[in-house]
């Protein structure tokens, strides 16, 4: 079978799962199945057909899983915020529409990806400005004391989804071309491999700029995104463990000096060490998450299901029981409503995906599209774990998205781009026929 | 560089097993931990969401029932009470800040459809919400609102307990000052602070000296052990001296040598101070744990809203009340009083068991506050079946008891009380001593009805007051309820 006979087959299910899950919360709401969860259904099917047309078209080489993957988070994405708020479910699958317009303008335009080599500098310093943006007096906006929004008017946005894009571009062009240069001259010290000390300055220079996120953006979360994909790369590009040691040391040591130094960092580590010292207060959040993971149980109480209001409370998005449920928290929702089996699911597509973004590096055929590739995986897997980690307390509560599924355009357009950036690494290698080295 | 990106797909998959981990520890492993815990208000929030059951009465008065607010996925039940304060002593209320009491308390689980784990999820699966089954009291509406309304005339706080003897089935169990369980919410802590209390049911949940009505268990213990028989003569002289104090029978009157059913028809206490020294503390006390003293009654209220009756030396100083079982004045708690190494207390409803129990041929059955239990689908899931608590006397004994207490309300301290409803009834009266030199007394009635096939048995007192005696104060409120509930 062809690889996007196998991506329609793919996509099908997907469809079916949207529609069951709509009626799900129609049968909850209504005791009856409203035509208006088969439309939901249709109309999304239709979207995803468009796409998988185009990529018939365009990249009929391309990674047959991955995009029904992605199509199977969104589908999950909407249905719970459905079930949270019918208008926030519209916002979304308009998102989504904008998000399909940008993947296939990135398909089109960016054919050969290589073209962003050229222009390198150019997209970090746009990437770093996008991430000091939210510092920006006037403009940006404070969430949980972390800076990660910006608010022009009445559209606000999220700069770091874009920011990782253009960090890991660069990152991945740069290697490519002083991959070599690090890895020479190497000293093997107690077992270990040493690079030399002057080519640990990239090393430095972005380790500055994780430090500087921490500072400037408060947000222990993306820090730890960003700093996590440069490591993940440099160690594709070398090879090198001590690389990441000595790296992972000094984000350490970093972190510690700036929780003692700076407040919120250390107040955000604190709740996460123990959460019940300030219940009502700085626990309140993490606390709410795990109770509702309690309640879900095994199987979770059913979407639509779960005592997402206290009694008599209004029902609005910002007056859930777990706080800020349509973003950071939507986790804490599935498994609620779909409990341990439900968020063990959406734990396994994200890491197929992870796998199918290596699996694409991996077949890549020149050292930029590997590294872009597993530059691009990382930065998306550990996006997932970062979140999902802090609402389940395996690490300090952070303020990203969770991609695909969480509420928000910055980070639907953002991960869409993504996804259209493999797709386009995965066919040239599995082109049957390589094209003549450029 | 394909290792290190085989590598590091290894590494993502750690992290995600960790993710896996945690979430199973939340959701599963520390689930029931972590809903225990003081800060998690979801179980609180839940209980808002179920339909508790509606209460009843025998006659299907709606006595308490829960209103749906809100339609949205954010609805909440809140609990009325129709009657006001008519059934709040028996019954109790339910409200989610202020707590349970009462026979909501008791019934809890009845009310609220609490299930195994099994039915649950076969429910959750089948799309069904938690809800509770609805109880149909025993309680004869018409008759406790008389009850209330006589106890109210006197003026004094008081209870009157009324049970069916063949059932068990508690018809009335009043207590005034009452609450109006409405008002719960907004006004807990002034019903809190009232003085004289009105959250404390005097029927079940206060202990008072019985007085001469206790003369029925000594005499129930007398007859059944064979110590003595309604022939057995002894003095009825007065003053006598039981533990080297002068004992007087009511009014200081004497009488000659009489038999035990003379001495119950006019409650001559030195009679009865011999007989109990007859009967001996060992058969006293067994036969006292027969008619259930000793224990809370059975009747389905909390065991925090229930008093045991007994023999207790009551410590005034340090609030003491403990219960004994030797050394007390044999002679004086035999007719319901004592002294200081133990003194006879007990409950209203205590005392309308031992009355029911006599109506009852001697066997006592268990009281009860259900008539059925009706679950959400209409289904009858429970129904009264008389149980019988203690078997604790002979049926031959209990008939002679029985007549004697009718010769009370013929020839004896009640004769001037009638039952309309019943050709004839059974009584006895009580006037417990509280403040002898002030003439404080505390008045008591027990009785059923009718005597040949008996359908009522009654307990009634009110706090201790000058000049009364159980016959005049007690006694008009026991039969105005008897008749009320034979429907006279």
């Amino acid at each position: 079978m062809s690889a996007r006979n196998r991506e329609l087959l793919g996509l099908i299910p997907v469809a079916g799962l949207l529609i069951a899950g709509f009626a799900a919360v129609f049968v909850v709401r209504s005791d009856e199945v409203a035509d208006a969860s088969l439309i939901f259904g249709a109309y999304f099917f239709a979207i995803c057909l468009a796409a998988h047309i185009f990529l018939r078209i365009r990249l009929p080489n391309a990674d047959p899983y991955l995009f029904p993957l992605v199509a199977l988070l969104a589908a999950i994405g909407l249905v719970m915020l459905y079930r949270i708020d019918e208008g926030l479910a519209r916002d979304q699958a308009n998102w989504f529409v904008v998000g399909l317009a940008l993947f296939m303008l990135t398909i089109i335009f960016l054919r050969d990806y290589h073209v962003l080599e050229r222009y390198r500098y150019l997209i970090v310093v746009g990437g770093l400005t996008l991430l000091l943006l939210p510092r920006v007096p006037g403009i940006g906006s404070q969430v949980n004391g972390a800076y990660l929004g910006v608010e022009l008017g009445p559209l606000s946005f999220q700069p770091a989804e874009l920011g990782k894009l253009a960090i890991v571009i660069f990152l991945a062009s740069y290697l490519r071309e002083h991959r070599e240069v690090l890895v020479v001259g190497a000293k093997r010290i107690a077992g270990i491999t040493f690079p030399p000390l002057k080519h640990l300055g990239p090393m430095l220079v972005v380790w500055g700029a994780a430090m500087l996120m921490l500072v400037f953006i408060r947000d222990l979360g993306s820090s730890l995104m960003f700093f996590g994909a440069f490591l993940a790369l440099i160690y594709t590009a070398t090879n090198r463990v001590s690389f990441v040691i000595i790296g992972l040391a000094m984000f350490l040591v970093g972190a510690w000096f700036f929780a003692t130094t700076v407040g919120h960092v250390g107040d955000r580590i604190d709740t996460w060490l123990d959460p019940y010292q300030d219940a009502s207060g700085t626990g309140y959040q993490v606390l709410q998450s795990m109770f509702a993971q309690a309640d879900g149980g095994l199987f979770g109480r059913g979407i639509g299901e779960s005592l997402l209001w206290a009694p008599g409370a209004k029902e609005t998005v910002e007056n859930t029981l777990i706080p800020a449920v349509e973003t950071d928290f939507i986790y804490a929702l599935i498994v609620n409503e779909l409990g341990l089996f439900g968020g063990c699911g959406v734990i396994t597509i994200y890491a197929l995906i992870a796998a199918r973004g290596f699996k694409i590096a991996s077949l890549a055929r020149d050292g930029f599209s590997k590294l872009l590739a597993a530059g691009l995986t990382a930065v998306f897997a550990l996006q997932a774990f970062v979140i999902i980690g802090g609402v389940i307390r395996v690490i300090p509560l952070t303020g990203v998205t969770l991609p695909l599924i969480s509420y928000g355009g910055s980070s639907v357009i953002a991960n869409m781009v993504l996804v259209a950036l493999l797709l386009l690494i995965s066919d040239r290698a599995r082109r049957p026929e390589p094209e003549a080295p450029r | 560089m394909n290792v290190p990106i085989r590598r590091l797909l290894a590494v993502a998959l750690v992290l995600f097993a960790l993710l896996v981990g945690f979430t199973s520890q939340w959701s599963v492993f520390d689930a029931a931990e972590l809903e225990a815990k003081v800060d998690n208000k979801r179980p609180l929030f839940e209980a808002q969401q179920i339909k508790r059951g509606k209460i009843t009465a025998a006659d299907g008065q709606v006595i308490a029932n829960s209103r749906k607010e809100g339609d949205d996925e954010s609805f909440q039940y809140v609990r009325q009470y129709p009657t006001g304060s008519l059934f709040a002593h028996p019954i109790g209320y339910s409200f989610i800040t202020q707590g349970t009491s009462g026979f909501e308390r008791a019934e809890n689980a009845t009310l609220t459809g609490e299930e195994n784990e099994f039915v649950s999820i076969i429910d959750q699966i089948r799309g069904q919400r938690r809800e509770g089954s609805d109880i149909v009291t025993t309680l004869d509406a018409s008759a406790q609102q008389l009850a209330t309304d006589q106890l109210q005339a006197t003026g004094r706080p008081g209870a009157v307990v009324a049970i069916e003897p063949s059932t068990g089935a508690v018809k009335v169990m009043a207590s005034t000052p009452s609450f109006d369980p409405n008002r719960v919410p907004e006004d807990l802590d002034e019903f809190n602070d009232a003085d004289p209390s009105v959250l404390t049911n005097r029927a079940i949940q206060e202990l008072y000296p019985p007085g001469s009505t206790f003369k029925v268990v000594t005499a129930a213990a007398a007859l059944d052990s064979g110590a003595a028989t309604p022939d057995t003569v002894l003095s009825g002289a007065s003053p006598q001296t039981f533990s080297g104090v002068p004992l007087s029978n009511a009014g200081g009157e004497p009488f000659g040598d009489i038999d035990m059913r003379t001495a119950l028809t006019h409650s001559v206490n030195t009679y009865f101070a011999q007989l109990g020294e007859m009967v001996g503390t060992e058969t006293l006390l067994e036969y006292m744990d027969r008619f259930g003293f000793g224990k809370d009654p059975e009747v389905q209220l909390p065991d925090e809203q229930k008093a045991a009756s007994g023999v207790f030396v009551i410590d005034d100083k340090r609030g003491g009340f403990k219960q004994v079982d030797e050394g007390f004045d044999l002679a004086r708690v035999a007719i319901g009083q004592g002294g200081e190494e133990g003194e006879v207390r007990a409950s209203v409803t205590q005392m309308a068991e031992v009355a029911a129990t006599v109506a009852n041929g001697g066997e006592l059955m268990k009281p009860t506050l259900i008539e059925k239990v009706i679950d959400p689908d209409g289904r009858v899931t429970d129904e009264l079946d008389p149980e019988v608590q203690s078997e604790v006397m002979s049926d031959e004994t209990a008939a002679a008891l029985a007549e004697m207490m009718t010769s009370v309300t013929v020839e004896g301290t009640a004769a001037g009380l009638s039952v309309p409803g019943a050709e004839s009834f059974a009584g006895k009266t009580g006037t417990a001593e509280i403040n002898i030199e002030q003439d404080i007394a505390q008045p008591w009635f027990i009785a059923f009805a009718p005597v040949e096939d008996p359908q009522i048995a009654v307990a009634v007192t009110t706090d201790p007051c000058a000049g009364c005696f159980g016959g005049e104060v007690a006694g008009p409120i026991a039969t105005a309820v008897m008749s009320e509930i034979l429907g006279g």
